[in-house]
C-alpha cells in the first residue's frame, strides 16, 4: 500500500504460516481412529470432539477471516449499522440451544453426516434433501471465496501481490501458494487440520484484538476522542447521495433493518453446512449445549472488532476499498512485528473456515448428490475418496471466482447465500420438532423463499451498483425497510403451512419417516448424570479416552 | 421463536411435557431477543461508558447477560433432566 513490501510484518506472517501448515499436516495422526477410510473419520473428525475442541472449531468456523475485515469495514463504511453482526451472534446461541442437541442427537443414532441427511430420512423425500443441499452447496463456495478476499486484503497491505501492473502471476502467487497448502492438508488431515489450527488462529486472534482495543485508543486519546471524531465524519454528507455518511446510533429509520438483519442472520447461521459439521463432530449432546453458553466469548471480541471501525475513522485511514480499512489500520498503528502478528490471525483466521466449508460443500455433494443419485450403492472408502476429491474441487472454483471475477461479485453471492441458506429452515428446525409439515409443501416454501428472495436482492441498487447494492427492502405490507432473508423466510413459511393444510386434506402421500421420536434427546454413551466416556457408543467411538476435561491450549 | 424449550412429541411420560422448569429456561432464551429486537430501547449515544456510546456497550452487557441466562438454561434443563433420569431408574424402566 504504502509503497514497498514491510519485510517484519510478512517474516512474522511467514512464520505462523509455516506453522499452521505443519500442524495441519501432522493433524492426521492427532486423535487417530482404527477406521480412517470413513466420512466420519474425513469429514467429522470421528465425532469425538469434546467441549473445548468443539469450542475452538466452532469458534474458528463462524468467526471468519472475512468477519474480521468485513464487520469493521462495515462500521467503518456507516456507523451503527454495521454493528448488527454483535446482536446477530448474541442471538444465535439462545436459538441453537433449543434445535441443535436434537440434531446432534438424531444425526448420531443415524449416522448422518449432513443436514441434507436428516432432511431425507426424517421427511422421505430425496427431493427436499437435494434442495437442501444444493442451497447449502451454492451458499457456502462465495464464502470460500470470500476467505480468500480476506487473505489478499492483508497480502496487499503488506505490499506482498504487487500492483495493478505486475504479471497476475506473480501478483496472485502468493495467494495460490496458500490455498495450495490449505487444499493439500486438508485433503490428507480431514476435519482434523482445521480443528488442530483452530487453536492458533483463535489465540492470535484474541491476543491481537486484547492488544488492539488498549494499545489503539491509548494512540488515539481515548474513546471518547475517538467517537468524537467518527460521529463528525460520519455526521458529513456524501456528495453522491446528499445523505450522512452513517450515524453513531440507530435512527428510527434504521431500526427495522438493524433488527431484522440480526434476526435474520441468527436464524441462518447454523444453516450453513461449515456449522453442522462442526456440531457433529462433537462427542455429545452436552458438548453442544455448554458450548452455546461459552461460545459468547467470541461475541464479545466480535464487538471490541466493530469498534476498530470507528479507531480507523479516528485514526484517519482513507481507503478505497473498504476492506483494507482495518489491515491499514493495524499496519499504521502497530510496531511491524505486531503487524505481522494481527496480519497472521487474519491469514490463518481464513485457513480454518475455508478448510472446514470445503469438508463441509463437499460432504453435501458425496452424500446427497453422489451417492443418492449418482451411485447408490457406494461403500464408505468410496464416499471418502469422492469428498477428499470434492473438497479439492470446491476450494479451486472459489479460487478462480476470486481470481477471475470481481470481488463485488462473490459479496453480492455472499449476500445471496445467506437469503438462500435461512430458507432451508423450515426443513431442517421444523423437522427437528415435527413432522407435521408435509414434504411437497415444504419443497415448495423453499422454492417461493429462494425465488423472491433473489428477486427482491436484485431489485436493490445502491450508489455504486445497480443490482444486489445491499440486502435491505421494503417490507411488503408494512411501511418498514427489512432484510430480504426475513420476509422471504415469512412467505417461505406461509406457503409451507398453508400447502400443508391443502395437502393433508387431499391425502397426498407422505414419505416414510425413518427417524423415531426418542432417537432426538439420545445422547452418545452414558446417560446423565456425568457425561462418562465411551461403552458402546453407536458412533464407534467404543474405548476412547474422555477428552471432555480442558484440552492443553497452545500459548498463543 | 425459542420461547418454548425443547419438547419432545411422543416421548413417554416421565412427567408433563411443560414443567415450571422448562418454563423458566424458555423464558431464559427468550430474554436476548426481547432485549436486542428492541432497538428503539437502546438507540442512543447517551450516558457513555468511559467514552462509548450507550448504542455500543448496552449490546455488548447483553453479549454478557445473554450468555448468563442460557447457562442458567443449561443448569435448569441438565437438572431436570437428571431427576427424570433417576425417576426412570427407579421406576425400574432404564430406557
Amino acid at each position: 500500500m504504502n509503497g514497498g513490501v514491510n519485510g517484519v510484518a510478512l517474516a512474522v506472517f511467514v512464520f505462523f504460516f509455516v506453522l499452521v501448515t505443519v500442524m495441519g499436516f501432522r493433524a492426521a495422526r492427532w486423535r487417530k481412529a482404527e477406521n480412517e477410510h470413513s466420512l466420519d473419520e474425513w469429514g467429522l473428525g470421528g465425532r469425538s470432539f469434546g467441549t473445548w475442541i468443539t469450542w475452538f472449531l466452532l469458534g474458528g468456523d463462524l468467526y471468519t477471516a472475512y468477519t474480521f475485515v468485513a464487520v469493521p469495514a462495515a462500521v467503518y463504511a456507516a456507523g451503527a449499522s454495521g454493528f448488527f453482526a454483535v446482536p446477530y451472534t448474541i442471538l444465535v446461541y439462545p436459538l441453537i440451544f433449543t434445535f441443535l442437541p436434537r440434531l446432534w442427537s438424531v444425526s448420531h443414532r443415524h449416522g448422518y453426516v449432513t443436514t441434507s441427511d436428516f432432511v431425507r430420512g426424517r421427511f422421505g423425500s430425496k427431493g427436499l434433501s437435494l434442495a437442501v443441499a444444493l442451497t447449502g452447496i451454492l451458499a457456502t463456495m462465495p464464502y470460500i471465496a470470500l476467505q480468500l478476499v480476506g487473505i489478499q486484503s492483508v497480502l496487499d497491505v503488506m505490499g506482498v501481490g504487487g500492483s495493478e501492473s505486475t504479471h497476475w502471476f506473480v501478483k496472485d502467487l502468493p495467494l495460490l501458494i496458500a490455498f495450495g497448502v490449505l487444499a493439500a492438508y486438508t485433503y490428507s488431515s480431514g476435519l482434523r487440520a482445521p480443528a488442530l489450527i483452530a487453536f492458533v488462529k483463535d489465540g492470535l486472534i484474541y491476543l491481537v484484538i486484547a492488544v488492539a482495543i488498549v494499545y489503539i485508543p491509548l494512540k488515539l486519546g481515548g474513546f471518547h476522542e475517538i467517537f468524537a471524531k467518527a460521529g463528525d465524519a460520519l455526521a458529513q454528507k456524501d456528495p453522491a447521495t446528499g445523505k450522512p455518511r452513517g450515524e453513531l446510533a440507530s435512527g428510527p429509520d434504521a431500526q427495522w433493518a438493524y433488527a431484522t438483519l440480526a434476526f435474520g442472520s441468527a436464524l441462518a447461521l447454523f444453516m450453513y453446512p461449515h456449522s453442522i459439521t462442526a456440531t457433529l463432530s462433537s462427542k455429545n449432546r452436552t458438548v453442544i449445549r455448554r458450548n452455546t453458553t461459552i461460545l459468547p466469548l467470541y461475541s464479545l471480541m466480535l464487538g471490541f472488532l466493530a469498534l476498530l471501525g470507528f479507531m480507523a475513522i479516528a485514526a484517519g485511514i482513507k481507503v478505497d476499498n473498504g476492506q483494507l480499512a482495518i489491515p491499514q489500520l493495524f499496519e499504521n498503528m502497530f510496531p511491524d512485528w505486531f503487524t505481522g502478528v494481527a496480519f497472521a490471525a487474519i491469514g490463518i483466521g481464513a485457513l480454518v473456515p475455508a478448510a472446514i466449508m470445503s469438508i463441509a460443500a463437499a460432504n453435501l455433494f458425496t452424500r446427497n448428490i453422489y451417492k443418492d443419485f449418482l451411485k447408490p450403492g457406494a461403500t464408505p472408502e468410496q464416499e471418502t475418496k469422492v469428498s477428499k476429491l470434492v473438497s479439492l474441487l470446491v476450494k479451486v472454483g472459489a479460487l478462480v471466482f476470486v481470481l477471475g471475477m470481481d470481488k463485488t461479485v462473490a459479496i453480492n453471492f455472499q449476500l445471496l447465500g445467506g437469503i438462500w441458506i435461512l430458507q432451508t429452515f423450515p426443513a431442517l428446525v421444523g423437522g427437528l420438532f415435527t413432522r407435521w409439515f408435509h414434504r411437497w409443501a415444504l419443497l415448495a416454501g423453499w422454492a417461493v423463499g429462494m425465488v423472491y428472495g433473489t428477486l427482491a436482492a436484485y431489485g436493490v441498487a445502491s450508489p455504486t451498483q445497480e443490482h444486489f447494492g445491499g440486502s435491505n427492502a421494503a417490507i411488503p405490507g408494512i411501511k418498514e425497510t427489512g432484510y430480504i432473508g426475513v420476509t422471504a423466510f415469512v412467505l417461505n413459511v406461509l406457503v409451507t403451512v398453508v400447502l400443508t393444510v391443502v395437502l393433508r386434506a387431499v391425502k397426498a402421500p407422505d414419505g416414510v419417516d425413518e427417524t423415531r421420536p426418542e432417537d432426538y434427546t439420545a445422547d452418545a454413551p452414558a446417560p446423565a448424570p456425568r457425561p462418562a466416556a465411551s461403552a458402546g457408543a453407536p458412533g464407534g467411538d467404543a474405548g476412547r479416552p474422555d477428552d471432555d476435561r480442558p484440552e492443553p491450549v497452545p500459548a498463543p | 421463536m425459542s420461547a418454548a424449550p425443547p419438547t419432545p412429541p411422543g416421548r413417554r411420560p416421565a412427567g408433563a411435557v411443560i414443567t415450571p422448569t422448562r418454563v423458566l429456561a424458555g423464558l431464559c432464551l427468550f430474554a436476548p431477543f426481547v432485549g436486542i429486537l428492541w432497538v428503539g430501547s437502546y438507540a442512543r449515544v447517551e450516558p457513555e461508558l468511559i467514552g462509548i456510546p450507550f448504542f455500543y456497550w448496552y449490546q455488548m452487557l447483553w453479549v454478557l447477560v445473554s450468555a448468563l441466562l442460557t447457562t442458567v438454561a443449561y443448569v435448569l434443563v441438565r437438572r431436570e433432566n437428571r431427576d427424570r433420569a433417576q425417576q426412570r431408574a427407579e421406576a425400574g424402566d432404564p430406557r
